[in-house]
């Protein structure tokens, strides 16, 4: 194949777009041609994701190739198709307009996906035609005769099979073709194909659907077969009893894979990042640098990586279950449960991905169309009972929760108490979205309008590839923050210095120490004294670091991780009531404690106004629920 | 009759798509294949009270909820259901 990717070379000019339905194979495709190389963005001032790879056709051009958003018409009204038809169009700023497209259909699908190729071809620029996944249609008994379908579509046709590589070369070389032809001898620019005329559209669509029976009706010998494995399958996985069970076993396994498969890798880097930092610091001489590589730098990104194996085996699942066609299933399956508070069922895997990180959770979204549903989605992320939040939970459950039997001894209080924390996590959730779709998002209720995708075995090069994708977005974005934030607060718990002699531990001097102070009065109604506002300071950067906060702050000296845990719950138990302790729970049940979380939103959503939305309703949603703990808690003689 | 009023097997063709030609939710309709003439059939309810529905349609299975299918006019339904 001749395709190499030459990043970042300046020699890259003339670019073509690859564009199709949701589901055709396109990424596949650009994977392919590209050798999975791309860099992946947004379009400027808009949330739509950018992806761009190199490529060098046969005749040595070398072509910057743009995967477009997949669309099913280019009416423009998500902002998905706006933006595939304004590069079209050569209409946004920064983008240079296509010199040649390559328009994708699936050959299982041709009915439905030849309809966007008819609206492609009157935009006026070169279009070729990729008739993907030809494999699966030649399988299930289509014969066509391409001659005949270029003819009527008046396109060029290229059978492709992306995964395996097939009619790539001659795509490219009709590429080279389109490239060289004298510009302007394409098909004009016609008015009615570019969404101008809002009356006609409804009569467009059925002019296309009716031009493409025609043109099928010439071309195709025999028809495509139902794909009964497809059906076979939804028997099962749509059907009312057994489809609901069988995604909570899905469910069941991705949390299993989640929180136990993960321990080990996260472990791993647990254990070789301190043993590193101590090596580091063991070489370098005792002072600010030592104390900044080893207790900020290491301490602080070794709490970003340690979630690394966790994402990546959340990714792995949502990329599985989203390119084997079971996705949009989950969704049809939970529409009606989540349409309840007025979510849509879209939103169902993000908010599960909420339960390993906010991070990916926040970034799952864009699986969601509408603004508005992505919106309300990403607002309660958040509230979802992050795995940074176990190592909290563990500390306070242990030192104030007995380990009492209830029911008989088939459940204990310990374990109700974790529970009740995660259920009330979803359960604050729901409800802010019932309000917010009541008040501020009040409106239209978005409609559920999906296709099913036929089933597909998963491609592992493009799984891999995604999978690679995402992670460098995620260790990008929260890395970057973690880190300059993990050195920021580093130097506001170690300076200024605690005085010669001192009488209390270190921390009590530095500025955290005195910030911690000063917060003092607002934390005393939910029962915290300075020294939790403390812990609370450093905690913004990760939720977890209030553990190893507290032990500086008590003065737990170190040793091994888990003996300092016990000694720290017997310290905590000894100098805080019930009532504090619960108090605590709730704020961190609700607290937005977690910087990447806010920066991951002002990312993904191009704004400042929602991170700030963010943190200032769940500070205050944190405060009232853990004042109102509180109170009950002292009234109820816990205090 | 419209689809919305479909139980699971029953078919029909597709008489009209409801609507003005420029509301959003109806060329959405249009687009993923429920036009005029085409053949449709539904072949899922989803669990809780058969709501959404999945219907086949122009080869695709296209999920969606009974509020947006009281937009599809039906005629010549059947009446005899598809085991």
């Amino acid at each position: 194949m001749n395709t190499e990717m030459r990043p970042g070379s300046a020699d890259i000019k003339k670019v073509i777009a690859l564009a199709g339905n949701p589901n055709c194979g396109k990424t596949a495709l650009f994977n392919a041609l590209t050798g999975g190389r791309q860099k992946v963005g947004n379009y400027a001032g808009v949330t739509v994701e950018r992806k761009e790879g190199g490529l060098v056709t046969p005749s040595g051009l070398k072509l910057s190739l743009l995967d477009l958003p997949g669309t099913y018409s280019l009416d423009a009204r998500t902002p998905d198709e706006a933006i595939t038809r304004d590069v079209l169009l050569g209409r946004v700023h920064g983008e240079s307009r296509p010199g040649a497209l390559v328009a994708v259909a699936d050959a299982t699908n041709l009915e439905r996906s030849l309809g966007l190729v008819l609206e492609l071809k009157r935009l006026g620029t070169p279009v070729v035609l990729a008739l993907n996944m030809m494999d699966l249609a030649r399988g299930r008994g289509l014969e066509l005769d391409i001659e005949v379908l270029s003819r009527e579509l008046g396109v060029r046709v290229v059978p492709t099979v992306a995964v395996s590589g097939e009619g790539l070369d001659a795509l490219l070389d009709e590429v080279d073709r389109l490239l060289g032809m004298e510009p302007g001898s394409a098909q004009p620019a016609d008015p009615v194909g570019t969404g101008a005329a809002g009356c006609a559209e409804g009569l467009a669509v059925r002019g296309r659907f009716k031009e493409v029976d025609r043109i099928l009706n010439f071309s195709v010998r025999k028809a495509i077969a139902p794909t009964l494995w497809t059906d076979r399958i939804d028997a099962l996985v749509l059907h009312p009893f057994w489809g609901a069970l069988t995604l909570a076993v899905l469910l069941g396994v991705m949390f299993q894979a989640i929180f136990s498969w993960a321990s080990v890798p996260a472990d791993w880097i647990e254990a070789s990042l301190s043993s590193s930092g101590a090596w580091l610091g063991s070489q370098l001489p005792e002072g600010p640098l030592q104390s900044l590589l080893v207790d900020g730098i290491f301490a602080g990104v070794g709490s970003v990586l340690v979630f690394l194996p966790q994402i990546l085996l959340l990714f792995f699942f949502i990329l599985l279950l989203e390119d084997s066609g079971y996705m949009a299933r989950a969704a049809f399956l939970m529409d009606r449960i989540m349409g309840r508070v007025g979510l849509h069922g879209r939103a169902f895997i993000p908010l599960l991905s909420g339960y390993a990180c906010a991070i990916p959770a926040v970034m799952a979204t864009r699986t969601i169309d509408r603004p508005r549903d992505r919106l309300v989605t990403i607002l309660i992320a958040p509230l979802m009972t992050c795995s940074a939040r176990l190592p909290v939970y563990t500390l306070l459950i242990s030192a104030f929760i007995p380990r009492k039997a209830v029911l008989g001894g088939l459940l204990n209080l310990q374990g109700l108490v974790m529970f009740a924390l995660y259920a009330s996590g979803i359960g604050i959730a729901l409800v802010v979205a019932w309000i917010l779709n009541r008040t501020a998002f009040k409106g239209d209720k978005s409609p559920l309008l999906l296709e099913l995708p036929t089933y597909k075995w998963p491609n592992l090069k493009n799984l891999a590839i995604g999978l690679l994708d995402r992670s460098k977005i995620f260790v990008r974005r929260a890395g970057t923050v973690i880190l300059s934030l993990s050195v920021l607060l580093w130097f506001v718990s170690s300076y200024p210095k605690a005085p010669e002699g001192a009488a209390e531990p270190a921390i009590h001097y530095s500025y955290a120490g005195k910030l911690g102070r000063a917060i003092e009065p607002v934390l005393e109604p939910l029962g915290f004294d300075w020294r939790v506002g403390v812990a609370l300071v450093p905690s913004f950067a990760a939720r977890e670091v209030m553990v190893s906060a507290l032990a500086t702050v008590y003065a737990v000296e170190g040793g091994e991780e888990e003996a300092q845990t016990q000694a720290l719950a017997g310290v905590l138990a000894a100098n805080w009531s019930l009532a504090t302790a619960l108090a605590l729970l709730v704020w961190y049940v609700l607290a937005p404690q977690c910087i990447s979380t806010l920066a991951v939103v002002r990312r993904e959503t191009n704004s400042w106004k929602w991170p700030l939305v963010v943190l200032f309703y769940l500070t205050a949603l944190a405060y009232l629920g853990a004042w109102a703990t509180y109170r009950a808690a002292v009234a109820l003689g816990l205090g | 009759m419209n689809l919305s009023q479909f139980i699971k097997g029953q078919a029909g063709m597709i008489a009209a798509v409801t609507g003005s030609d420029s509301d959003p939710i109806t060329l959405r309709l249009m687009e993923l294949g429920l036009v005029q003439g085409s053949r449709v059939e539904l072949v899922h309810e989803a669990p809780y009270g058969g709501d959404p529905i999945a219907v086949r349609v122009r080869g695709t299975l296209i999920a969606l909820r009974r509020s947006e299918a009281a937009r599809v006019e039906i005629e010549a339904a059947s009446t005899e259901v598809r085991a």
